[in-house]
């Protein structure tokens, strides 16, 4: 490993957990797309900013590309309050909008600045080791590491401080509202959040993939855990692993970094969506095949009790009987009815089933559950 | 000869599950032909699930639905339907009558369209539930009442023999709701065989003749004067029930009145059950 | 340049009448797809598929190294149809909700488009130049041929759509509804899914995979304030797409470092707002004009009010009111001198002085009215009984 390569993987894995920490809310408030919105039109921010003060490295870009973050939302809530258009529709008015904007403004009046449209869908992740911090001389590592540091660690900050109203108004705004959290406060202050680290994240994996690093790994962990701690560690640790094995996977094929961590967070997504233990397809797959017969002997149970007594029991409680009525094959019915019988809450009875005692209880206990 | 009654509608077993999770337990239902239905039973009793099973909308585990004899799926020109007036965006750009001929698309088929028959009849209907002159009303600027009739008029246009409805009662102002119950008595007269899901229980025995209490299971399905009892009332609401005072209804003339809680009045003068807001 | 030429060049320049047909091509299909994603709650879907679309074409342009448009194209749907497809499933069958799963297969497969992307530029044989074209689209390279195979699948397209008119209009509105009447909704759904995938695909090359999703929405939600019914609206949508991308072609083709693709989008964003402001009816300023006179008319109904009541603490009911009584019971609504005006011009007040004004007997009913209207208990009042008796033995 050269130490580009150790840079590069540094920078990504910060940018990478810098990302999932507010990406975890974005997804647990359903506003995923957001996401989308703002990494567009920072770009707006930053060309305004950049015409203010006409340094491409100002901090005040910055804070102008965050408040164009917070601009977007405000015009999408102000769009759909009108009720002229629904709120997918306002999303999906106001950043393109805002982007096209951006895109005229750099190619007409800033082409001949570094600022260049196609490293705004992209990034420029292996430029990264080229832009280093000096103090006195020292060469402290690349300043992508320090950028998205300081972003992280404000995150961290951010939910660390507000964690208790962070989850209140996420699991329940008008509850937060009514305890006096003011849930609109706090949703604003976390959009300045996910604009700051977009910009950030911006110049280096580009506006669409900052969505990818925002929402895979989130949505991974959404997957995996019901507990919101755990939840943000699992994100921040997808992440990493997206960083690094994208990055390595980049190498080999010569391609675009930031477009392969964002491959490697998808397919660690599709990994846990179809083998996560508790919610996987394959898990979920199993456990509805042995509730499917567990489901069908209490169906039966339920089936007879309900009969039980009644002038129609005789035909009903007929083996043949159980295709017709419940529409079930007859080696199933079989199968069923063979099952019940080794838990002894059927016997059969010259071709008839009876409930025994324990299968009446099962049967009752089933229907007060439900 | 004796005529035998005619089932409009059967269901034997119908066990609906959702993700595994039983919904309907092994339920059975029997409708007499040219009767006034009412499904009544709390909150996530499953109503909505049994009428949406019977129309193919949800799969069942188990169990089948014959209308008339027949499996529905061979029966569905003689069924008409009426979701819940809240199922839809009533924002939808189009008309009233373009709503209503709507349930002509069925009898049309795939790819035929609406013609001057079609919308000879979603006029006629309009008429009959009093919405005549709304024909050509955007329908975002209805009332409650006046989209409810407007789905009733969609599923008159149905000419169906047995008719669905999920909650028609929900929301609609008085004068609506009285609407509502002539057009299904004039629906009765004609033969055919309406099926409600039904909040109001102060209003079975006036509206219906036939009641079936659903709790997850079928606790009772007959003619209202012999199945709407307080004791089956109990066993499907438990015991958050709230109910009327016996002398208002006739049916329940022998029913017990102590124990009996108070009734809760909402504006448009029905009763609810306490716990089932 | 000024725009008759502009307009002339349309006609006789070739270069420039390719490009502009591309572009009227791709507003009619998307405006009139959009209109029903729209509709339908999907409008990010748009922007999901058209991101999707990325890989795919790369991929088909890997498999056959051909850059023939119609290649690149199914190569694009069948990506674009992938994408959404896992996007549904992963809803169906997961808690992820479909923000989520949007943003995902959005950035997710626009991820894997440039990673081939990137590895196909550096191929040695690399006749790829021109691929990137699809992240912001340039109309500029149309040719003919492209044009051609534009109409083709956009003609296919909204015959379907026309073809099944009214089972989409049934799918849009209510589902269920339609279930029950035994048209198979999922087929519905996956055919109109299919045809939104091929109206976006057209776009790709003239807009690019990132603003395509604008040209779904923006002509859609613009023609919907113009009216009520779905045929106008589909037909509405259809124009303003094709007036953006023949506008938005003409402009960036006069100006030096003008995309077409943002270009496109800033027009049709332009229709969106022309469109939310004037609209009659829905429109903002049609909603404040109608705001204003509600406001009005209970300004007037106040005054009259306000003199009615008056009134009754005279014997006369005619009685005529300094005006500055009249501003001091209206506190803090002002207007009242204009008020007047208004009431003395439909002859319900009339002025007895300089500064004194009295209802009319014609105004003096309506008065009442208004006055009832704001105290309804004034009715039980002994003044307010001998005055109905007043009027009943009149």
């Amino acid at each position: 490993m050269t130490q580009a390569d150790i840079d590069i993987q540094l920078v990504a894995m910060v940018t990478a957990v810098a990302c999932a920490l507010p990406g975890v809310f974005l997804v647990l408030r359903r506003m995923a797309m957001m996401s989308d919105a703002i990494s567009h039109t920072v770009l707006l921010g930053i060309v305004l900013g950049f015409f203010l003060v006409g340094d491409l490295n100002s901090p005040l870009l910055i804070v102008g590309a965050a408040a164009m973050g917070v601009l977007t939302v405000s015009l999408v809530a102000l769009l759909e309050r009108t009720r002229l258009v629904k709120e997918d529709a306002a999303i999906g008015l106001v950043f393109p909008a805002l982007f096209s904007l951006a895109v005229i403004l750099i190619s007409r009046y800033a082409g001949d600045v570094h600022l260049d449209t196609d490293a705004v869908l992209t990034g420029e992740i292996a430029l990264a080791p080229f832009n280093r911090l000096y103090i006195y001389g020292y060469d402290l590592g690349p300043t992508g590491v320090y950028l998205m540091g300081v972003i992280l660690l404000l995150n961290l900050l951010f939910i660390v401080l507000f964690y208790k109203e962070l989850k209140l108004t996420t699991f329940d705004a008008g509850l937060a509202a009514a305890l006096g959290f003011a849930p609109s406060i706090l949703h604003y202050s976390l959009m300045s959040l996910v604009s700051i680290t977009v910009v950030g994240a911006f110049d280096i994996v580009g506006s669409v993939l900052v969505v990818a690093l925002m929402i895979a790994p989130p949505a991974t962990a959404y997957l995996l855990t019901d507990r919101l701690p755990r939840m943000i560690g699992l994100s921040a640790l997808v992440g990493v692993i997206s960083a690094i094995m994208g990055y390595w996977i980049a190498i080999a094929m010569d391609a675009s970094i930031a477009g392969s961590m964002a491959a490697v967070a998808g397919v660690l997504f599709v990994l846990v969506f179809l083998f996560s233990p508790e919610r996987g397809m394959l898990a979920i797959a199993r456990r509805r095949a042995e509730q499917r017969w567990l489901f069908a002997q209490t169906m039966l149970t339920i089936h007879l009790l309900n009969h039980e007594g009644t002038p129609e029991a005789e035909q009903e409680a007929q083996v043949v009987h159980l295709q017709e009525f419940l529409r079930w094959q007859p080696d199933f019915a079989a199968r069923v009815v063979r099952k019940a019988v080794e838990r002894q809450w059927v016997i059969r009875h010259n071709g008839h089933l009876e409930l025994t005692a324990s299968g009446r209880e099962h049967a009752s206990a089933a229907m007060l559950q439900s | 000869m004796q005529e035998q009654t005619r089932y409009a509608i059967q269901v034997t077993d119908l066990t609906v599950a959702y993700r595994e999770k039983p919904v309907l337990w092994d339920v059975d239902m029997e409708v007499p032909e040219a009767n006034l239905m009412a499904i009544v039973g709390p909150n996530g009793a499953g109503k909505t699930t049994l009428l949406k099973s019977i129309l193919g909308l949800m799969q069942p585990a188990a169990g089948q639905v014959l209308i008339y004899g027949k499996p529905y799926q061979q029966q569905r020109r003689l069924v008409g339907y009426v979701p819940q007036r809240g199922s839809v965006d009533w924002d939808f750009p189009t008309t009233v009558l373009d709503v209503v001929m709507m349930g002509r698309y069925g009898s049309l088929g795939w790819l035929k369209r609406p013609g001057k028959s079609e919308r000879m009849k979603a006029e006629e209907a309009l008429h009959k539930v009093g919405m005549g002159e709304y024909a050509n009303r955007q329908i975002s600027q209805l009332s409650g009442g006046q989209q409810q009739r407007v789905f009733l008029a969609r599923a008159l246009v149905q000419d169906a023999q047995v008719y669905f409805m999920d909650e028609p009662f929900q929301g609609v102002d008085a004068v609506t709701e009285r609407a509502i119950v002539t057009l299904l008595q004039e629906l009765r007269s004609a033969g055919k065989t309406v099926v409600v899901v039904h909040h109001d229980l102060q209003t079975v025995p006036e509206y219906f003749d036939w009641v079936m209490l659903l709790n997850v299971r079928r606790i009772a399905c007959g003619p209202v004067e012999k199945v709407f009892t307080e004791e089956n009332l109990r066993k499907a609401y438990g015991g958050r029930i709230g109910f009327l005072r016996s002398d208002q209804n006739h049916h329940l003339e022998n029913m017990p009145v102590e124990g009996v809680a108070a009734v809760e009045t909402s504006p448009t003068g029905g009763t609810l059950p306490a716990g089932n807001r | 340049m000024d725009i008759f030429q502009l307009l002339s060049d349309l006609f006789t320049n070739y270069t420039l009448r390719t490009v502009a047909m591309g572009s009227m091509v791709l507003g009619i299909v998307s405006g009139a797809l959009g209109s029903f994603a729209v509709l339908r709650r999907q409008s990010l879907l748009g922007d999901a598929i058209s991101h999707a679309a990325l890989p795919g074409v790369v991929l088909a342009f890997l498999f056959t190294r051909s850059k023939e448009p119609v290649v690149l194209m199914v190569g694009a749907i069948l990506a674009g149809w992938v994408g959404t497809i896992m996007m549904i499933n992963i809803v169906k069958r997961s808690r992820i909700k479909e923000d989520s799963a949007l943003g995902l297969i959005l950035s997710v497969f626009f991820g894997i488009g440039l990673v081939l992307l990137t590895f196909t530029q550096r191929l040695p044989d690399a006749s790829q130049a021109g691929l990137d074209k699809f992240l912001f689209g340039q109309a500029a390279t149309f040719l003919i041929r492209d044009i051609y195979a534009m109409v083709f699948l956009a003609g296919v397209v909204l015959f379907l759509l026309g073809l099944f008119w009214k089972e989409f209009k049934l799918l849009s509105f209510d589902p269920e509804f339609g279930e029950s009447q035994g048209f198979s909704m999922n087929k519905l759904d996956i055919l109109l899914t299919t045809l939104l995938v091929v109206a976006i695909v057209i776009g790709l090359q003239a807009v690019g995979v990132v603003l395509m999703s604008a040209m779904v929405v923006a002509p859609a939600a613009a023609a919907r304030q113009w009216t009520d019914r779905l045929s106008v609206m589909v037909i509405l949508a259809a124009l303003f797409g094709a007036l953006a991308g023949v506008s938005g072609t003409l402009v960036s083709s006069t100006t030096e470092g003008l995309s077409t693709g943002p270009t496109i989008v800033l027009c049709i964003s332009l229709i969106v707002f022309i469109s939310l402001l004037l609209a009659p009816n829905r429109g903002l300023i049609w909603q404040a004009l109608r705001r204003l006179r509600q406001k009005r008319t209970l300004y007037l109904d106040g005054v009259l009010a306000d003199m009615y009541s008056l009134s009754r603490q005279h014997d006369n009911l005619e009685y005529a009111h300094r005006i500055e009584v009249l501003r001091t019971m209206n506190a803090g609504r002002g207007g009242v001198y204009r008020s007047l005006k208004t009431l003395e011009a439909k002859g319900l007040v009339r002025r007895a002085d300089d500064r004194l004004w009295a209802l009319t007997a014609e105004g003096l009913p309506v008065a009442r009215r208004a006055f009832l209207l704001l105290h309804p208990h004034a009715l039980d009042t002994p003044a307010e009984k001998a005055a109905q008796e007043k009027g009943s033995e009149a």
